[in-house]
């Protein structure tokens, strides 16, 4: 077998297979520093010794096995671990998961322990992405641009938190449920926006291993959760915002807003998947599940995506959905969003009517600020644009926006 | 595995006959369902006193080991097989002594 196709096969079973180990192995050992160490050392053996062996036919089962072994041995080498030690092993519970459709899969378990709203939110970013994701500790520190040594103390800290407290290795029971799924989303969330629209001065704007990330993750919990709505309305709004990105930075690295985008270039495939999960859960709002808040933004981000052309663009149906959304979640970040929707239906200056009284909870925001600046130009107020550009530039973190904003703001006579 | 449940106080004045209602309603739920092990309220902090005796002869200062506004007030020690079943019965302990509580697991020794 050629080198090439052995690194492939070994890519595809860190893909496929990472998560699976690590959390078969959690369950076996009850400990997710045993798993994350065996499991790793497995995938190790496995890039020495798959381009002589030869790539096992079932990698996954290879993998396990491997990866079992490799705990043992740790297990015999301390041999000191006594009963306490032994109590200290995470709370299991092998109850069926009690989501109606859930599917028994000890990733879930996982999904929710590294999840858990007991640990801090960058905790939560950090350790999903190790034990779910299987990105390596120099991959999450640039991820969220901390030093290695940071991330490594945060991620051993979170571990030592889910022994200690007994967090426990287990699917939320129903009553549970729905705010630990919102948990989950929200952290798969963050890191897709992290990646759409990256804040490091010196990193890509758009940082595409990001947003994978993200959606990949996404499937998984939509693999696993396949009757939640919210999940569903999650990986669909990822998918209809990553489908603009080819045509979302210009060739001279400036952001390219919605209405200036060249449309032909976004892609159609995952606009089409977007687009059929956003029906679904569309049709079971109609049979009277309310949707959530991902669910709405999926379907403001099909009316976009369904306009061949911005003036095409259904901005009554925007408005519309950005109503139910206030009604789900009335914080003032929607108000904004809600209102650069009104100025293309009632006009810029009953929007900016709006905006203005958002300036007591926004006003460090650079979007309340970019918003501003746009409407104040429509409106030919150019003096006072100015000044919301320069403070939208002051606020913006990603390298592309600002381009963009330093441009406009030039443009102003 | 056993939790210290802290009632952390940030209000004026000590538990009202409501509040006193609600947390024997809740005491008797940790008995019922067995995650009783201790509880108990605790006078002001202006009643403690600190006792040093690490020196040749024991110091002895009057009041709390650190002023603030936030105090400890009372404390229950339950048994629970894991933290999201401590974090539903905090969640119960919040709602009646209608304070903030703050869940710390003991060392496994």
């Amino acid at each position: 077998m050629r080198i090439f196709d052995v690194r492939e096969a070994i890519t595809r079973a860190h893909h496929e297979e990472w998560a699976r180990v690590i959390a078969a192995l959690t369950r076996r050992f009850g400990d997710l520093d045993i798993a994350e160490e065996a499991v790793a050392e497995a995938f190790a053996t496995a890039v020495e010794r798959w381009p002589a062996d030869g790539v096992p036919p079932n990698p996954g089962a290879w993998l396990n096995t491997t990866a079992n072994r490799k705990a043992i041995d740790r297990l015999r080498r301390e041999n000191k671990r006594d009963d306490k030690q032994q109590q200290a092993r995470l709370a299991y519970d092998d109850s069926p998961p009690e989501p109606p459709g859930a599917i028994d899969d000890d990733r879930l378990r996982l999904i929710f322990t590294c999840c858990h709203p007991a640990l801090a939110m960058e905790a939560r970013l950090a350790l999903t992405l190790r034990m779910v994701g299987g990105l390596t500790m120099p991959e999450i520190a640039r991820a969220f641009l901390v030093a290695e040594g940071t991330m490594g103390q945060r991620i051993t800290r979170a571990k030592a938190k889910i022994k200690a407290a007994r967090i426990p290795y287990r699917v939320p029971s129903a009553e549970d449920l729905p705010a630990r799924v919102s948990g989950v989303l929200a952290v798969l969330f963050l890191v897709f926006n992290e990646g759409y629209l990256a804040t490091g001065a010196d990193t890509d704007p758009v940082r595409h291993e990001l947003t994978a990330e993200a959606i990949r993750l996404t499937r998984l919990i939509r693999a696993l959760l396949p009757d939640d709505g919210e999940v569903a309305g999650l990986l669909a709004l990822m998918l209809l915002i990553e489908a603009r990105r080819p045509a979302r930075v210009s060739a001279g690295g400036e952001l390219v807003p919605l209405a200036e985008q060249n449309r032909g270039a976004w892609d159609a495939t995952l606009i089409g998947e977007g687009h059929r999960l956003v029906r679904e859960r569309l049709a079971a709002a109609a049979a009277g599940v309310a949707p959530g808040r991902y669910q709405i933004l999926a379907a403001i981000n099909a009316v976009h995506t369904s306009a061949r052309d911005i003036r095409d663009t259904d901005w009554s149906q925007v408005v519309a959905l950005y109503d139910q959304l206030v009604r789900v979640d009335p914080s003032p970040m929607v108000a904004l969003n809600r209102a650069i929707a009104v100025a293309e239906l009632d006009g810029p200056d009953v929007a900016l009517a709006v905006v203005n009284r958002l300036e007591n909870t926004l006003a460090g925001y650079h979007a309340f600020h970019t918003t501003r600046a746009e409407l104040l130009r429509r409106i030919g107020q150019s003096q006072e644009a100015r000044a919301a550009y320069d403070r939208a530039i002051d606020l913006a973190g990603n390298t592309a926006e600002t381009a963009y904003l330093t441009r406009r703001r030039d443009q102003l006579g | 595995m056993q939790y210290l449940l802290s009632v952390i106080h940030d209000q004026p004045g000590i538990a009202d006959p409501d509040e006193q209602a609600a947390i024997d309603v809740f005491n008797d739920r940790l008995q019922a369902e067995e995650h009783w092990v201790f509880a108990g309220g605790l006078c002001a902090p202006d009643d403690a006193t600190v006792i040093d005796n690490r020196g040749s002869e024991a110091v002895i200062t009057d009041g709390p080991f650190v002023e603030s506004k936030e105090y400890l007030a009372g404390f229950w020690v339950i048994e629970a097989p894991d933290l999201d079943v401590a974090f539903t019965l905090a969640a119960a302990g919040s709602k009646a002594c209608n304070r903030k509580v703050e869940v710390r697991p003991f060392r496994d020794e």
